[in-house]
């Protein structure tokens, strides 16, 4: 899977009247990973949004295989998998519902599957736990479990790697450079330093901002 | 942590399961009301509590309760509604479960429409279920109560349904428990005119069919209408978190 998943085409995003970025071209295709650097503020969590099609106040042109994203929005969101600040755990729920209720709102819920993936992501023996008995570090590994789950050709990483130990952070980096061998995209924002290869960075807050 | 995927790559044409979909948005709203079952109890008690100091701060007697009652019963269904409201996607917006759900390859309204069937069943039927005891209290006849509660049943979907757009519209404001109160009473007065208007009817003897005509009517127009709605401001409060 070479060609060309995701395009950005002159992107241009104000915040309280102040240009974000503009003129901003991106092109993501499977076997590539994305990392979008730059300041606090600088605008890489607003780029995320309006990369998966949750923010809409933007201008230019955001395209899913050559088709605007708004015309073929289920198809887009099919294939995308984003992951934000607040991943949607619900504490009232158990690490297994969460993370079932997830998967059943794609495709059905395998609970074998399910159960597999809470034990790939550290979870093994906390899957009858509420979220809210967990720690924030096990609650995002709740929502980070979905990526064994996910097929999607796409995903998108806000700030992915908070709250969770070294070890997994070492491990989530080995499963993302596996993903993008295996065809996967991956745009992620981080402040973690990331050890892999062929990482290719998008940086905000320069060049862009010709205010 | 596993550092191997389990599902490969593969790119999806068509998504399809959307009854499943709204099976489970309907599941995972029961699970979690079940579980915060005392959330369930605060507008119920307001409503019994309402129901019953009227006779106490207005008048006791049996034949103004058989007038008034009807109309405290739908005015406080109507209160306790609208002070609930706030709290339907309240939750879901602060720990980032409407943003998946938007994002969820399927038809957003459809799943809005599940979601609000399944508040309707544990925040309001429970309270139509008790109208047939507080009828008893208010001396109201078996007819009266009947016509009542079948006014409950057509009205009180509607009232969920329209306070669930302008809750939709609001969940990203902080404090907006009051604003949305005030953009939802006026959208709440005409159901409540033909809800009691009904029963009025049929305290004088007069046909209901008029009345019941025009609420079916309204929570057909919701039912198709509202979904819609929902989706579009579920969509505006995501992209502004």
């Amino acid at each position: 899977m070479t060609s060309t998943l995701l395009e950005a085409r002159k992107i241009h995003c104000e915040r309280d009247d102040r240009p974000l970025f503009s003129g901003l071209d991106l092109r993501v295709s499977g076997g590539e990973l994305w990392r979008i650097a730059g300041p606090n503020g600088a605008g890489k969590t607003t780029l995320l949004r309006i990369l998966a099609g949750l923010n809409p106040a933007f201008e230019g042109e955001l395209l899913w295989q050559g088709e605007p994203v708004h015309r073929v929005r289920t198809q887009y969101q099919a294939n995308l998998l984003f992951l934000g600040h607040n991943a949607g755990v619900s504490p009232s729920l158990t690490a297994y519902e969460n993370l079932a209720g997830w998967q059943a709102m794609r495709t059905p819920a395998v609970p074998e599957q399910v159960m597999a993936a809470l034990s790939d992501a550290g979870l093994a023996g906390y899957e009858d736990l509420l979220a809210a008995q967990l720690s924030a570090g096990q609650q995002r590994r709740v929502a980070l479990a979905r990526l064994y789950l996910s097929s999607a050709p796409l995903w998108i990483l806000d700030e992915a790697f908070t709250a969770v130990d070294r070890e997994a952070v070492s491990q989530l980096e080995a499963l993302l450079a596996n993903r993008v061998h295996a065809g996967g995209a991956v745009i992620l924002t981080t402040h973690h330093r990331l050890e892999l290869e062929g990482v290719q960075a998008l940086t905000l807050g320069e060049g862009h901002d010709a205010v | 942590m596993r550092s191997e995927a389990r599902v490969p790559v593969s790119l999806r044409e068509q998504e399809g399961g959307w009854l499943r979909a709204a099976f489970e948005t309907v599941r995972r709203e029961w699970l979690i009301a079940f579980r915060n079952r005392q959330d369930l109890i605060n507008p119920l008690v307001f409503f019994v509590l309402i129901v019953s100091l009227f006779p106490l701060g207005v008048s006791p007697e049996p034949e103004f309760l058989r007038q008034a009652g009807p109309g405290i019963i739908w005015v406080a269904a109507l209160l306790s509604i609208l002070l609930s409201l706030n709290l339907l996607f309240r939750n879901d917006y602060a720990d980032g479960h409407l943003e998946q759900w938007v994002l969820s390859p399927q038809p957003l309204a459809l799943l809005a429409l599940a979601r609000v069937a399944a508040v309707w069943v544990t925040t309001v039927l429970p309270l139509v279920l008790l109208v047939p005891v507080l009828g008893v209290m208010l001396h109201l006849t078996p007819a009266i109560g009947l016509v009542l509660v079948l006014t409950l049943l057509a009205g009180t979907p509607v009232l969920v349904l329209v306070g669930a757009i302008g809750a939709a519209l609001t969940v990203s404001l902080r404090g907006s428990g009051v604003l949305l109160v005030l953009i939802m009473t006026p959208f709440y007065v005409p159901v409540l005119i033909f809800g009691t208007g009904a029963v009025t009817a049929a305290v004088e003897g007069a046909s209901i069919i008029g009345h019941l005509a025009l609420l079916g009517a309204m929570l057909s127009l919701a039912v198709v209408l509202a979904p819609l709605a929902i989706a579009g401001a579920l969509r505006i409060s995501v992209s502004n978190g």
